[in-house]
């Protein structure tokens, strides 16, 4: 076994220079960023959670976009809109969970909407926003709705279907495109 | 010398995140340099309104409490 020989000290060494000062992650400057929310799930209480970050976001400067799929694209269709898509399957998942951001659903404790509506009377007790309101402010505000066209396709949802105010339908690709440029992306 | 406030914002009793959108909302319609004084009582809020200026580039002029009731003076950059 040959020992690895140690380097001659006669050879000088560059003088180590001082380290670069460390500064706490919670210390560096946070600038405005983009952010895009893809809202993927359709029960009310994620619904609300992106409203609710959609317009912080906003608030705060940075430009929001919110990308509509799944679950998620079916709150974006009009209140009143009963039964979507063209046909018999689409009409029945339509049927099965109405969509609308009016007529979301608990995760738990749904209890044939008694959850929704205890949930709904506790935020107005308590001042809180309801989805469709921040929905609102939202549009409002300037973030951006971009529905997946996919999964508009896939329920047989067309343009007329969905909410005023919402972008042109997009695919994933514009999605990982926003994300590699820099927005910081949320999953919901 | 009082300060002079160009706007108000009461945001009493209004939970996350309404104090604060609507603050941006207001902030929107001033001018540079105008005071802005907002109101809450949400309990977040002396975190949240020091965050907001932080992020946005506005300034906290004053931020209180009394009585339960958040303070906050703010100057439009």
């Amino acid at each position: 076994m040959t020992a690895i020989a140690e380097p001659a000290m006669s050879i000088s060494a560059p003088p180590i220079a001082d380290p670069a000062p460390v500064v706490p992650f919670h210390e560096h400057e946070a600038k405005p960023h983009d952010i895009l929310i893809i809202c993927y799930s359709g029960e009310l209480e994620k619904t609300w959670a992106t409203m609710i970050l959609a317009t912080t976001g906003a608030a705060m400067g940075a430009k929001v976009r919110v990308f509509l799929t799944f679950w998620g694209l079916q709150t974006f269709v009009k209140d009143q809109k009963r039964i979507t898509g063209e046909n018999v399957m689409q009409k029945m998942m339509s049927a099965m969970q109405r969509p609308g951001v009016s007529h979301r659903k608990l995760s738990k404790m749904n209890f044939l909407g008694m959850g929704p509506w205890m949930m709904g009377k506790l935020a107005k007790q308590y001042k809180v926003a309801s989805p469709k309101e921040l929905l609102a402010l939202a549009m409002e505000m300037g973030v951006e709705f971009m529905p997946c066209q996919m999964t508009m396709d896939m329920f047989g949802l067309k343009r007329e279907d969905m909410l005023d105010g919402m972008g042109e339908p997009v695919g994933a690709a514009t999605v990982i495109a926003l994300m590699t440029e820099g927005s910081a992306p949320l999953f919901i | 010398m009082p300060l002079e406030i160009a706007q108000r914002v009461d945001a009493k009793g209004l939970s996350c995140p309404m104090p604060i959108v609507k603050t941006a909302q207001a902030v929107k319609l001033m001018v540079s340099g105008q005071l802005l004084e907002v109101l809450a009582t949400d309990a977040g809020s002396t975190k949240d309104f020091a965050a907001w200026c932080k992020t946005t580039g506005n300034e906290l002029v004053e931020s209180s409490v009394e009585g339960g009731v958040y303070r906050f003076v703010l100057r439009r950059k």
